[in-house]
């Protein structure tokens, strides 16, 4: 029963996505999508990846990591290599080219599939160490590690170095950007919502109590850090692999990660509907900021700067605090003019 | 010799802080389904001991043995899964946690499920949530508790957080349980309740319970057989009567005459 219904809505999901993929991509009629605003939700569904797997660890785990930019670099380039130099010969495996459906399809599996290997294996070598700790070793290895990972990728000819990985093949689609935010936000609220997240909880709160009470903190924190470096390799091999938007090392800076803290701080640290709200809000605002630019030029990041100002003195907690958005909550705040969770949920206020 | 009797052994612990001997040559034995009671003076080492017990610090010297097995060197996570389980002296709550799921996530431990079932959902998972949310019921029914199970923890009064660490303890299905000043900041109403307590839960559970109280009352009133330290060494073992007769013990809270 219970299967068949999962079943049922993987079927549905995936047929709605291909539709709106076929409006994306075709048009519906005479309505074409503007191609700006195909590119900025394609990069809304990208950021919700990066920013809801890095709440794994930093909200739900409280573990703070400040190189998502990195596993994102290391997934991306082994994801883009994977299909530039060897792409034809997996879509050739299924009978078909890069230009078509089918191959396209393929190569796009196989290389987001080794690109979250190599990310979460580069998160296996840099949690082992670090996650044996307490305190803020894991900010300053991660810090470390991603700006290894750039220089590294500068030096390398064949990715492209500092022009960026230009040889990539535009494979990348909305059905395969919003098929894996999706998976992203599924894996991590069913962590999230099982023992294993109370675990997480539980080490945020207090890791000698967690030990106390037989959780093998180290073994759950690096667990949770690779998942999360692997959905980190998978926005980077879809974001790499988007028409016009090649992976370069410049952009996968320490700023860059500092860019998705920011998103799941906004939506509020510890929720995964905050996390998506974030994403979105901070990949649409400074494209919406742009109308500042035509009178003020330069302007918008200030703008934008203070906006982010602004919400961390009146709502430090974020938009949504540590609140998930559910059927009950829903409810609740149709029946009460307050939208109530579960009340006095924390946030960085503590 | 180790005894097959005892549930828990030390010999000859050794705690060193740099030029501080925290704990010195102490040997203990709790004999199974005993109610231990561990006392001395502020800072005679006593919640130090409840420490190397829980694999919280590594001893200097000597051996622990718990149930068979030696334990010294085992990490905490490793020992509570043996059966060792405790409270704390400061109360360490899971603040973001309600109550009902403080006390599910001790059972975290003993799931079987693995993150795989998690994340696909699979039946495994929902039997072991749904086993895990009725034991930790259970659990708070028997503490007074179950009203405010979806309250959060930290929110509660003083005397409930105490009885919500031990019914989290409890979770981890533990053979032995250390109870750290269990009667610390209660009215004599409140630690009257608590003696009840934990008579009952030893005899319920079949427990082995030792534990770090300085509410003289509580020690007296319960415990069978009490150790005392001072200065990181035992120096009296005995019946709460022989305790109370002892010269060195006397000494020991009052001062040399």
């Amino acid at each position: 029963m219970r299967l068949s219904r999962k079943l049922l809505a993987i079927g549905l999901g995936t047929a709605a996505l291909v539709a709106l993929n076929q409006m994306f991509e075709h048009g519906l009629g005479n309505f074409q999508i503007n191609p700006y605003y195909a590119r900025i939700i394609n990069l809304i569904g990208i950021n919700v990846t990066l920013a809801v797997s890095l709440n794994l660890i930093n909200g739900l785990a409280g573990q703070f990591s400040i190189g998502h930019a990195g596993f994102m670099a290391v997934g991306g380039y082994t994801a883009t290599y994977l299909t530039v130099y060897h792409g034809k010969a997996i879509a050739a495996l299924a009978g078909s080219t890069l230009s078509d459906g089918v191959g396209a399809s393929l190569a796009m599996v196989a290389s987001l599939a080794v690109g979250a290997l190599a990310a979460a294996l580069a998160g296996l070598l840099v949690g082992i160490p670090s996650l044996r700790l307490r305190g803020d070793y894991l900010a300053i290895v991660t810090l470390g590690f991603s700006e290894i990972i750039r220089v590294l990728i500068l030096n390398i000819p064949a990715v492209g170095g500092a022009t960026g990985f230009t040889d990539a093949i535009p494979i990348t689609n909305f059905f395969w950007i919003f098929a894996m935010a999706i998976l992203t936000i599924m894996v991590v609220r069913n962590i999230a919502t099982s023992t294993f997240g109370h675990a997480l909880a539980t080490i945020r709160g207090d890791e000698i109590a967690a030990e106390a009470m037989g959780i093998n903190t180290t073994r759950h924190k690096v667990l949770a850090f690779v998942i999360s470096a692997a959905f980190a390799g998978v926005a980077g091999g879809l974001s790499g692999q988007l028409f016009a938007n090649p992976l370069n090392p410049q952009n996968l800076n320490f700023v860059k990660s500092i860019e998705v803290i920011v998103m799941i701080v906004l939506g509020g640290i510890g929720s995964i509907t905050g996390a998506t709200l974030g994403a979105t809000i901070l990949t649409v605002l400074p494209e919406a900021l742009r109308t500042f630019d035509r009178q003020f030029p330069g302007l918008r990041m200030v703008v934008y700067a203070l906006l982010l100002i602004l919400m961390m003195i009146f709502r430090p907690q974020g938009l949504l605090g540590r609140r998930e958005l559910s059927w009950s909550w829903l409810g609740a705040g149709r029946r009460t003019k307050q939208p109530i969770g579960r009340s006095g949920t924390g946030g960085l206020a503590r | 010799m180790i005894d097959a009797s005892s549930l828990l052994q030390t010999r000859s612990v050794t705690k060193s802080f740099g030029g501080i001997t925290a704990v010195k040559t102490f040997t203990m034995d709790v004999a199974r389904g005993a109610l231990y009671g561990l006392i001395g003076p502020n800072g005679a080492g006593k919640t130090t001991v409840f420490n190397l017990l829980t694999g919280v610090y590594d001893t200097t010297a000597g051996e622990i043995h718990f149930d068979g097995a030696r334990i010294d060197g085992k990490k905490p996570y490793a020992i509570t899964r043996l059966g060792i389980a405790r409270t704390f002296q400061n109360i360490r709550l899971f603040p973001d946690l309600t109550v009902l799921e403080n006390v599910m996530a001790a059972r975290h431990l003993r799931s079987r499920q693995t993150l795989a079932d998690a994340v696909l959902g699979t039946t495994r998972h929902h039997r072991e949530e749904q086993e895990s949310r009725e034991r930790a019921m259970s659990l708070l029914k028997l503490f007074d508790l179950d009203q405010l199970a979806d309250e959060r923890s930290t929110s509660l009064p003083y005397g409930s957080q105490r009885r919500l660490e031990i019914a989290r303890a409890l979770a981890t299905d533990p053979k032995l349980l250390l109870l750290d000043e269990p009667a610390a900041g209660m009215n004599s109403q409140e630690s009257f309740d608590l003696m009840h307590l934990i008579r009952r839960l030893r005899d319920e559970f079949a427990l082995t319970i030792l534990l770090v109280e300085h509410n003289m009352k509580v020690v007296m009133g319960i415990c069978e057989t009490i150790q005392v330290m001072d200065y990181g060494e035992a120096i009296a073992i005995g019946t709460p009567r022989e305790i109370q007769k002892n010269r060195k013990v006397i000494e020991a809270y009052l001062g040399g005459g």
